[in-house]
């Protein structure tokens, strides 16, 4: 076994380790520990990414402790899990660095080192989602996700935050109650906790034709409480407060890698652990499928209402995770290659507009009303550029990331050829036409200048781009990390494709 | 459907209904504590689930005491050590979410979510 196999269970340890240090350390140093870990593990997977590329191989299981398959632990890394990883140790970091500046007046002194305590556990949790091929421990991991993301948005101590994570832990708990009872069910089934284990049981399990109704149960307590968790219409009551008021690094992680974490789990378990045969042939994607369906349009509708800027983006997020169930939804494979793309597309643009859409309100004398932004791209015009961009590729204009997965996601549905093929392109497409309506309402508003006088009058202020380095550095990298991923979609694909056959 | 497995499995189906009573709990319940029981009651009722589920009827606990190392005469541990987890996990979720309720009665002095929804709408921010 080469060295560079060990390097899933290294970044699991190092972001857990980095965590468990964090609490004795003072918030300057727990930051750096915080960055360095971060960076590392991203190295670290872009390592394992080029080694499984270039070797032939494609995945490999990797036992933890020293029982071997039917007993103990294991970890399974493939092309795919790597790309994921890489991508969410991009958006941690960028998210971290751009919210930075404000961190300092979003959370009290004392706690601060606690902030990157929940981040580093975050980011341990979501490793260990990607790469655990135990389905009992992706549930604790998924609860640590919980924990950790519930930590991140009550950090801001106001009764809104307050509120926001009482009402998120309830939503997610029912959810986890679902699929802890689903994951149950399937032991009881099965026998084994390993997917790979299960998937063999289970197909033999479907071809005898026993245990026809628990399977169907499991298979819908398991998707509806992962859809609960990740916030598909119509379980999103939580999520605008949620990313509306917490600080915002946390609204630019939740809202970009919690749901996402999730929905990765849910690709395995359509993949790994039932066969993407039988939950098709469930018809439970055909109730996933609606709820997605009405999301996207719902979604939309609400962030068009909104005139809080961070909660219409949050609202579109809503609308975003509907794209990607309706992806499962079609039941094919182009479908979930479409959707496993549009979750990075949707991560790398989310971030960004939650951080620029801060620097828009920063200079708006703190006014997150949508008229008090009337000029705010001319204010400060990194934040400006940022939301720009984020904008067209959400609208989906080519050479942004947001074109490339509107592109899959149509030809994933037309290719479908079943009856999900019409609500599905029209609804991309009364979706696209909603999303154009407020982000570029909202673009057209942030570049309508305004008088020097009236800047005085209302207070406002000019921030240039060299009075906040670090946050111009990570616009720029999250505008490249979008162009990146819309003009070299291809080989990004292959990865996605390669790694979901693997899955297999 | 209903016959003969009806009997021998009530564990399963008293775990069925406590799930049920659990989650209605956790959902529709306005009062903050008594939807932290409910999800108590909840991930109770699946930890009886696996704990029926892991039993069978007429072996012992997995502990070799008289040297006898067969199979068939023992239950499966496995379930055990699951609900054992489980508990751990519920237990920081339900510390978690004591916690945070103990802070908003602070502030607003009740327990009643859409109270505090409504007095967060009124102070306007």
């Amino acid at each position: 076994m080469a060295f560079v196999q060990n390097v899933p269970f290294f970044s699991i340890m190092i972001s857990m380790f980095a965590g468990i240090v964090s609490s004795v350390l003072s918030a300057k140093t727990a930051r750096r520990l915080n960055i360095i870990a971060t960076v590392t593990i991203g190295l670290l997977s872009v390592w394992l990414l080029v080694f499984l590329i270039q070797s032939d191989i494609g995945s490999y299981t990797y036992m933890m402790g020293h029982f071997p398959a039917p007993w103990g632990n294991e970890i399974r890394a493939g092309v795919l899990e790597a790309l994921m990883a890489i991508v969410f140790c991009v958006i941690m970091l960028l998210s971290l660095l751009g919210g930075l500046h404000k961190l300092a007046e979003e959370v009290a002194p004392a706690k601060e080192n606690i902030f990157y305590i929940l981040v580093d556990l975050l980011l341990g949790s979501l490793l260990a989602l990607i790469y655990t091929n135990d389905i009992f421990t992706a549930y604790v991991f998924v609860e640590i996700n919980t924990l950790a993301a519930c930590g991140l948005i009550a950090i801001r101590e106001t009764g809104r935050t307050f509120e926001a994570a009482v009402r998120y832990m309830i939503m997610s708990l029912l959810g986890s109650g679902l699929l802890l009872m689903g994951i149950c069910m399937l032991y009881d089934m099965t026998g084994h906790l390993l997917m790979s284990n299960m998937k063999a049981s289970i197909d033999v399990i479907m071809q005898e034709g026993t245990y026809a109704v628990p399977m169907l149960i499991t298979i819908g307590l398991m998707v509806v409480g992962l859809a609960i968790k990740s916030a598909l219409f119509p379980f999103h009551a939580w999520l605008p407060d949620a990313y509306g008021y917490s600080t915002i690094s946390s609204a630019a992680m939740l809202s970009s890698l919690v749901s996402k974490g999730y929905i990765f789990l849910l690709v395995k378990i359509f993949y790994r652990v039932i066969g993407l045969e039988y939950i098709t042939e469930s018809h439970v994607l055909n109730i996933i499928f609606w709820f997605a369906i009405t999301g996207m349009i719902f979604g939309s509708v609400n962030a068009i209402w909104e005139k809080d800027i961070r909660r219409m983006v949050a609202f579109s997020s809503v609308a975003q995770i509907g794209y990607i169930y309706m992806g499962f939804g079609l039941g094919t494979e182009a479908g979930i290659i479409a959707s496993v793309y549009h979750m990075l597309m949707h991560s790398a643009t989310k971030s960004m507009l939650f951080i620029s859409a801060m620097g828009l309100t920063d200079v708006s004398g703190k006014n997150r009303d949508f008229f008090a932004l009337t000029g705010a791209g001319y204010r400060n015009k990194v934040a400006g550029a940022g939301f720009l961009v984020g904008s067209l590729s959400m609208v989906g204009i080519p050479i942004f990331a947001g074109f490339v997965s509107k592109l899959l996601f149509a030809e994933a549905a037309i290719s479908g050829a079943s009856w999900r093929m019409f609500p599905a392109i029209i609804t991309l497409g009364i979706s696209t036409i909603l999303n154009a309506v407020y982000f570029m309402k909202t673009v057209l508003r942030i570049y309508t200048p305004i008088t020097k006088e009236e800047e005085l009058e209302k207070g406002f202020v000019r921030i240039q781009w060299n009075q906040q380095k670090i946050y111009t550095v990570a616009i720029i990298l999250f505008i490249l990390l979008n162009v990146f991923l819309g003009t070299n979609s291809k080989p990004i694909l292959q990865m996605i494709e390669v790694g979901l056959h693997n899955f297999m | 459907m209903i016959g003969l497995n009806w009997l021998p499995n009530f564990g399963e189906e008293v775990a069925m209904i406590l799930f049920g009573i659990g989650f209605a709990n956790l959902l529709f319940q306005k009062n903050l504590i008594k939807k932290i029981i409910g999800f108590n009651i909840m991930d109770t009722a699946i930890f009886l689930f696996l704990a029926e589920k892991g039993y069978i009827t007429g072996r012992v606990a997995p502990i070799v005491v008289d040297g006898v190392q067969s199979v068939e005469k023992y239950i499966n541990p496995v379930p055990g050590g699951l609900v054992l987890t489980g508990i751990v996990v519920s237990v920081s979720v339900s510390a978690v979410m004591l916690s945070l309720t103990m802070r908003l009665y602070k502030r607003y002095g009740t327990l009643d979510l859409d109270e505090i929804s409504a007095q967060l709408r009124k102070e306007g921010r």
